[in-house]
């Protein structure tokens, strides 16, 4: 320390100043737009650049949309509409109006009898009843007509809550289903609803028998009871070959040469309980699934099977086992080098020639697999990424400890992999999301083959813009969702930052 | 710098009351040879190391020491002679390996301790999952431990809020948790700023003197000469000289060793 320094050195404070205001300007909008709007020429010059060209665009679009007519039968209504009221350009969002329940459900058939019930008693006693509208014996026609006037007198709202109830139902267990899974403040015991939804979801949506969709859920129970029980006493391979004996039995026939008609057992059971018992709702072919539940249906199934599929392909490739090294990657490759468009015609036209003749396969069920596949080669390289990207220490470290193979994946390795991997695969999620659109191609209704259908109707011929900005609407919305999703799934999860 | 390093050692005075070696074997390696490809990393290393030893091993780097240590647990695979560990002849048996890696515990230069879990998590992990402990009192004996390397107030932060120092003491803590017979501690303060060191050092010290079986490797010779019963010299992938710390400082025999303790502890 230099001489001069020593001398002020010694200093002591008597009085502590007070806590002062910043000077005028130096606080608030003013000082927030000078230093980040105006801060210099160029930034200015840029600044009311960026602001006449946000301008120019909503000028054009906000009268179009503000300015939308919401009442009219169709477009030819809706021009003459728009020219008593002397707009230059309007949206005729009227389509929207009368068509939204397609838009969402296609042509998902509605539960008639209920709606008619509660809403439409008089008419339906003056038409002569339950049985005679609705009954075995009745007349198509009269029917026909007898709904169609009933949908027109409830009005949309009463027939989406009340006609749609199975698919509503649906979506909302579906929410209550996929809750734990997100957000692990909720109680750990909801997750056993979680496992059951698959099963009361296709009991909802496609009706039939309560006892298909039970006796699978029990058969899948048993045969990995089965597996439990005889690997705990024996080994983990001959509880795996028991457990895929029993699932065999029960699903599929294993001794199909033999032709005994005892196997599988699943069939037997159905149809004994069946006539015991006959509980179900009507049947609903998958053929009537579209609109943005066909979308969610694909989506969220190929989301939740895609990721299990995916974490086991990425792990597969880094296995030092040869054999299942090079089934996963060959896998991976194939998938990911064709388009999903040619998996999805292979699946709605190769596959019948490639299944035993006979096997009456649904094309929804085929597409699901497809996207799952093709999603799941994707998944896979992303977590390969995550994988990658893990010091080799923590692989080390969980060796050291005596935790085997899938100990240490389960509990140090993917954990940490997959946070690596969150936004790779919200990515992917989100991409496949989108491709469900391209259902439309091999004849599914998704809502752009409903957008089809509907400006092919005589009222709607030649309406586009206000279709597609709903349906991008409606995609945007479940987008921007998983994308909020993942950025707080990365935020909750950076526990490895101080 | 080594010899910093080995004043806070030296500082203290070392309880030598269960620092017994007994006659049990605890790991036997003989004719053990290692290839990395072609390269001969590890050539015929006999070494038999009996329960209660304190082994520090140095030597250059890249003489095959953490090789060697590492071959214990199988976190490296030998390819010719014998390893056995606790009577447990270690083979491409998974159960055997599991076995032995459950036995020994191992520290490594960097902590690899889990980011994911907090440090009262990071030590239940292992009792939980391996030994089946019950949760309740693998928290218990976590806390044991934890309060033995003097950090139990940390336990519900995680590794990434702690200071090197206090991540390696957690590491120690972890492996401590599986009751190992034998400790493997690979070059444990080589990543550590120098007033860190002190607290890890004082760490093994302690388990030293309550009678632990530890192979280190480290080039901390004040800890070698204060706590270890014997010091192995290995270059080029062999045990080049071994003696007790006393003779292997004042006297060393071998030219490659004399060169490299005039290296280290001459400045």
């Amino acid at each position: 320390m230099s001489e001069a320094h020593a001398h002020s050195v010694a200093y002591v404070r008597d009085t502590m100043l007070p806590q002062a205001a910043p000077p005028p300007g130096e606080t608030g909008p003013l000082r927030w737009m000078r230093e980040n709007l105006f801060s210099s020429i160029p930034n200015a010059a840029l600044t009311l650049l960026s602001i006449y060209f946000i301008y120019t665009i909503l000028a054009a679009i906000l009268p179009w949309m503000l300015g939308g007519i919401w009442d009219a039968g169709s477009l030819t209504e809706c021009r003459a509409i728009r020219d008593e009221r002397g707009l230059e350009t309007a949206a005729c969002w009227a389509v929207i109006n009368e068509r939204w329940l397609q838009l969402l459900f296609g042509f998902y058939p509605i539960d008639s009898p209920l709606l008619a019930r509660l809403f439409y008693a008089d008419e339906l006693a003056a038409a002569g009843g339950m049985e005679a509208v609705f009954g075995a014996g009745s007349n198509a026609t009269a029917r026909i007509e007898f709904v169609a006037q009933m949908r027109a007198d409830l009005g949309n709202l009463v027939v989406f809550f009340f006609g749609y109830w199975r698919p509503l139902l649906a979506l909302a267990l579906l929410v209550v289903a996929v809750a734990p899974v997100l957000y692990s403040s909720l109680p750990r015991k909801m997750l056993v609803f979680s496992l059951a939804y698959p099963f009361v979801a296709v009991f909802l949506l496609w009706g039939g028998t309560i006892w298909g969709p039970m006796l699978v859920a029990l058969g899948i129970l048993l045969s990995l009871g089965v597996l439990r029980v005889v690997a705990g006493e024996t080994n983990a391979l001959l509880g795996m070959l028991a457990g895929i004996l029993v699932a065999l039995m029960i699903f599929l026939n294993p001794l199909a040469f033999t032709d005994l008609g005892l196997f599988p057992l699943l069939p037997h059971v159905k149809a004994m309980l069946d006539s015991a018992l006959p509980l179900g709702l009507p049947a609903i072919d998958s053929a009537d699934f579209g609109g943005f539940m066909l979308a969610i249906i694909i989506g969220t199934s190929g989301i939740v099977l895609s990721l299990p599929l995916g974490i086991l392909l990425a792990l597969g490739r880094q296995s030092s086992m040869p054999l299942i090294k090079w089934v996963c990657v060959s896998f991976i490759e194939v998938i990911r080098g064709v388009p999903l468009i040619v998996w999805l015609f292979t699946a709605s036209l190769l596959l019948n020639y490639f299944l035993p003749p006979g096997t009456d396969f649904d094309l929804l069920l085929r597409v699901i697999i497809m996207v799952t596949l093709f999603a799941s080669a994707y998944i896979a390289e992303v977590v390969r990424g995550g994988l990658a990207a893990l010091p080799k220490g923590q692989y080390e470290a969980a060796d050291s400890l005596g935790l085997d193979y899938w100990k240490s994946m389960r509990l140090i390795v993917l954990p940490q992999a997959l946070k690596i991997s969150i936004p790779g695969i919200v990515n992917t999620f989100i991409g496949l999301f989108k491709d469900t659109t391209l259902v439309v191609f091999i004849g599914l209704r998704d809502p752009l083959g409903l957008v089809n259908a509907i400006r092919a109707t005589g009222e709607w011929n030649g309406i586009y813009w206000e279709l597609y900005v709903f349906v991008g609407l409606m995609f945007f919305i479940f987008c921007f969702f998983m994308s909020r999703y993942s950025m707080y799934l990365e935020r909750k999860l950076a526990t490895d930052r101080r | 710098m080594a010899e910093a390093h080995t004043n806070p050692v030296e500082s203290r005075k070392i309880d030598r009351s269960q620092m017994t070696v007994s006659d049990e074997i605890a790991i036997e390696i003989t004719n053990m040879n290692k290839w990395y490809g072609t390269f001969h990393v590890l050539r015929d290393i006999n070494l038999t190391v009996n329960r209660g030893e304190r082994i520090v091993i140095c030597g250059p780097s890249g003489s095959g020491k953490s090789t060697l240590i590492r071959c214990i647990n199988a976190l490296e695979e030998h390819q010719k002679g014998q390893i056995t560990v606790d009577g447990t002849l270690l083979s491409s048996d998974l159960k055997n390996i599991d076995r032995i890696r459950s036995e020994v515990g191992m520290v490594f230069q960097h902590f690899n301790l889990f980011p994911h879990l907090t440090i009262l998590e990071n030590c239940t992990l292992a009792p939980i999952w391996v030994r089946k402990v019950p949760k309740r009192e693998a928290e218990e004996t976590a806390m044991y431990f934890l309060e033995k390397v003097k950090i139990p107030e940390q336990a519900n932060k995680y590794p990434g809020q702690l200071s090197g120092g206090q991540q390696q003491r957690v590491a120690i803590a972890r492996s401590l948790c599986m009751r190992p017979r034998i400790m493997l501690f690979d070059e444990p303060t080589s990543a550590l700023d120098p007033e860190m060191i002190k607290e890890v050092l004082d760490t093994m010290i302690a388990l030293a003197e309550e009678g632990m079986t530890m192979l280190c490797v480290t080039h901390e010779m004040g800890f070698a000469r204060q706590v270890a019963n014997r010091v192995i010299f290995m270059d080029q992938g062999q045990i080049v000289e071994q003696n007790e710390p006393e003779p292997f400082f004042t006297n060393p025999q071998n030219d490659r060793t004399k060169l490299f303790l005039s290296q280290i502890l001459g400045h």
